[in-house]
């Protein structure tokens, strides 16, 4: 079984890291994708250097248990985006 | 929101007819989670075609193949929001996620399997992380 939205992208519905250009990194659930923009549900943000955890950090605590989200919906411009990876891809460790 | 009753009820019986105790109510998690010996794999049920739809039959495949743990229970994420709510209260740190899988060993939690290490991967996979889980942890003392 598949996703129920077929017409979003082949990371519609997967959990992924947005990372940008800049310090922060996103990870929800991505809703949709195209040229311009990301949309995430259920997201949480981090920036770099926050309680002095690097975004790397962050990153492989979130790859081992997930994220409390901060942003029910949130939308990454395309532009800021330096990369999106699936979290599962990542090792925890 | 709750989702059709109609559309979640193959979902459902994908686990009940494994063995899984419904637990529709905080009463019903608590109950279910106050037996602390022994061992104990809750799945958060959830509609999401993509990871759910490879978590129920890797459950499936899992318990065929490996130690069943002395009792299965399950929430479905969407329906019963308070009794997901409460099962999710026994999840330590872990933030909320659906589909998901817990296992407990004497009313401790062991092992945790949130929704993204589900996302993209075949049941076949769920079900050998798993296995091994119930290996480690549900394996009869010889």
């Amino acid at each position: 079984m598949g996703t129920f939205h077929k017409d979003k992208g082949e990371l519609h519905g997967v959990t992924v890291v947005v990372d940008t250009k800049g310090p922060k990194v996103f990870i929800g659930r991505c809703w949709e994708e195209d040229a311009e923009k990301i949309v995430l549900l259920d997201a949480d943000e981090f920036e770099d250097g926050k309680n002095g955890h690097s975004k790397e950090e962050y990153i492989r605590q979130a790859a081992k248990v997930g994220v409390w989200k901060k942003h029910d919906r949130i939308i990454v411009p395309r532009v800021v985006v330096a990369s999106v990876t699936r979290l599962g891809e990542i090792s925890p460790t | 929101m709750r989702y059709d009753p109609n559309l979640v009820r193959p979902m459902r019986a994908e686990l009940t007819s494994l063995g899984f105790q419904e637990l529709l109510s905080p009463e019903d998690v608590d109950g279910f989670m106050a037996e602390r010996t022994g061992t104990a794999l809750v799945v958060v049920n959830s509609v999401c075609g993509c990871a759910a739809g490879m978590a129920r039959p890797g459950v499936n495949l899992a318990l065929q193949q490996g130690p069943r743990p002395d009792r299965l229970g399950t929430v479905f994420a969407g329906m019963e929001e308070d009794a997901v709510a409460r099962a999710r209260s026994y999840f330590g740190g872990y933030p909320p996620s659906s589909p998901s899988l817990a296992l407990f060993r004497d009313g401790e939690l062991v092992h945790f399997v949130p929704r993204h290490q589900i996302e993209g991967r075949m049941a076949i996979d769920v079900a050998n992380d798993l296995i091994k889980a119930l290996e480690e942890h549900c394996a009869p003392v010889t």
